[in-house]
């Protein structure tokens, strides 16, 4: 760990565990304010679950941590960085993009729509990244991303291009793909919404084997169900705000705000 | 068995072959009939026309085919349609670039500059490029406090094939930009964005991620584009280049074979737009090979010849 990783966890009393630390996070579009104070600690390795009604900023919230959005106001650090900054003395530094592209690989992000590269067949979209980014020789590349696809369960669609392949198997190539960067954690925006309720299944199997595995993850969904199973922290964002959050299960029986119950009733 | 059951048996069995023996009779296109029959008629009249009418005098027209100056004009017109088009890409990228680009001041200067290349008549901006010489006879670089750093006079360099190519190729890039332009926009969002959040750099996502999908939304009008740009090379015929059509011009206006000539002319131009949709064709089928429900009868039928080439270079 860095000497700057070091600093900052120091200076923003990070617990040692941490792997996401956000404090007092605010964005704005506009005049609109979507997020209005978010705080929250994802432990490493652990599974924290995201829900509430649309609108309510969870996308937002996720693009922050990866800094797909900029931030109006707080702090986010990932394992002790800032991903868009530096800090110096009192000032957060905007980094360079090549360094802010260096930090943003380090984190994964699934997408509700699954975003496949379509120009390229499933082995050409695992190693792009590895090969691009991070200059890792070709073959060792195809190599890992081989690995990769057999952990998913698509070994021989390496050849195939994603329209060749169901939303559930295109979304687990996705995952493949996030994880040939090898990342300290991965993002879900509603990974599931997009399947047929028959596909939903196999990408859930995936994801539990992740969590199984130690995989830092964050995870924005509406199978309360999945969430009550895997998850080790449970989050209900309503309005650009964190209402509630706590142990799935305690939560999921017994919510103690009257807006998470009502939530929880309209969607269980 | 009763008769009452061989009875029905036999129904049974001839209601199936009645299924297997069914006729389908295709709906009768009285229109199309009458249709095709009135075009052939006129075609033939058509045909006959030419082929008899004197004053088109075939003779002189293939006699002059591969005269040496139509093959000098042949190739330069080739050779402008290949520099213009080359260089009007390149520019056209950049100024689509420059268009989707979140800076406004670039946005705006490339919103300009296809208004204004598209807006002037081609004719106009390759005689004021002509004519630049005239009006501005040396082009200068001066910097403050060090002076001129690069001069050159104008007639130097502005020979008419120079002058066709640059105002050409402006031009026509201010088209190519707004084809990119399309393309670029036709690519979903998403992959941009999944392409940020792996880490690359925005020039790589628009290298490896947003351009090359969208050429499949650019070749098909860029097809186009060439062509026409094809044709719109005879204009330089009135700043005095010797293309397909000036050469023509020349031995014309000498012996007065003008239809003959025009037919030397209008045939090479078809040999050229035919052999370009042929290219065309393959180049569309090149990048659309990630999407297989586009295959036409052609496809299939060239694929069984080609055998399986284009999906083995796919193959890692
Ligand atoms: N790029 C943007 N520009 C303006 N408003 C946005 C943008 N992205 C999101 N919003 C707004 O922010 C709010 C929260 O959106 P989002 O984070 O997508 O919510 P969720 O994912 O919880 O459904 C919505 O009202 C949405 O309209
Ligand atoms: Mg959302």
């Amino acid at each position: 760990m860095s000497e700057a990783q070091n600093l900052n966890r120091a200076r923003f009393d990070v617990p040692e565990t941490s792997m996401i630390f956000a404090r007092g996070v605010r964005k704005s579009f506009g005049a609109v304010e979507v997020l209005k104070g978010v705080d929250v600690d994802v432990a490493e390795g652990s599974v924290t679950c995201i829900i509430g009604p649309s609108g309510s900023g969870k996308s937002t919230f996720l693009r922050c941590m990866n800094h797909l959005e900029k931030l109006s106001g707080g702090v986010i650090l990932i394992d002790g960085n800032f991903v868009g900054y530096d800090l110096v003395g009192d000032r957060l530094i905007e980094l360079k993009d090549k360094l802010v592209c260096q930090r943003r690989a380090e984190i994964g992000m699934l997408f509700q729509s699954f975003n496949l590269f379509s120009h390229m067949t499933v082995m050409e979209n695992l190693i792009e990244a590895p090969v691009r980014v991070r200059r890792m020789p070709k073959a060792e590349a195809e190599a890992d991303a081989l690995t990769l696809l057999a952990r998913v369960g698509l070994s021989d669609k390496a050849a195939s291009y994603p329209r060749e392949l169901s939303g559930g198997q295109q979304q687990r190539v996705a995952i493949a793909r996030a994880l040939a960067m090898k990342p300290k954690a991965l993002l879900f925006d509603e990974p599931t919404s997009a399947l047929d309720p028959e596909l939903v299944g196999e990408v859930l199997n995936v994801m539990r084997d992740l969590a199984k595995s130690g995989m830092t993850m964050v995870i924005v969904t509406h199978e309360i169900a999945f969430a009550r199973e895997i998850g080790d922290q449970l989050i209900f964002m309503d309005d650009g705000v964190v209402v509630e959050k706590g142990d799935p299960k305690e939560m999921i029986e017994n919510p103690q705000s009257p807006r998470t119950r009502e939530f929880l009733s309209r969607v269980l | 068995m009763s008769a009452h059951d061989a009875n029905n048996n036999a129904q049974v069995q001839s209601a199936s072959e009645t299924v297997a023996s069914l006729k389908v009779v295709p709906q009768k296109q009285y229109g199309l009939w009458i249709g095709t029959a009135l075009v052939l008629v006129l075609m033939y009249f058509i045909i006959r026309a030419f082929a008899v009418n004197p004053a088109f005098e075939w003779d002189v027209a293939r006699s002059y085919m591969f005269h040496p100056s139509i093959m000098r004009g042949l190739y330069n017109t080739l050779l402008l349609t290949v520099i213009i088009m080359v260089v009007a890409t390149i520019l056209g990228t950049i100024i689509a670039i420059m268009r989707v680009s979140r800076s406004e001041i670039l946005n705006g200067f490339a919103g300009v500059y296809v208004w204004f290349f598209r807006g002037v008549p081609a004719l106009i901006q390759l005689i004021f490029w002509f004519n630049l010489s005239l009006l501005v006879s040396n082009i200068s670089i001066s910097l403050p406090f060090v002076g001129e750093v690069f001069s050159v006079r104008t007639n130097d360099f502005m020979t008419p094939f120079f002058s066709a190519v640059v105002a050409l190729a402006l031009c026509e890039a201010g088209y190519m930009a707004e084809i990119i332009r399309a393309g670029i926009k036709s690519v979903p969002s998403g992959q941009a964005e999944a392409a940020t959040a792996l880490g690359m750099p925005y020039r790589m996502i628009l290298k490896r991620v947003t351009l090359p999908q969208a050429m499949r939304f650019v070749v098909p009008p860029t097809g186009n584009e060439a062509i026409n740009l094809l044709k719109m090379t005879s204009l330089v015929t009135f700043i005095a280049v010797d293309d397909l059509f000036y050469s023509a011009q020349s031995i014309y206006a000498r012996t007065f074979e003008t239809i003959p000539l025009l037919i030397v002319v209008s045939t090479w131009y078809l040999a050229v737009v035919s052999i370009m949709s042929v290219g065309q064709y393959f180049l569309e089928r090149h990048f659309g090979r990630s999407d297989k429900r586009n295959e036409t009868l052609f496809d299939t039928w060239l694929r069984a010849i080609v055998g399986r080439k284009n999906r083995s270079n796919a193959d890692v």
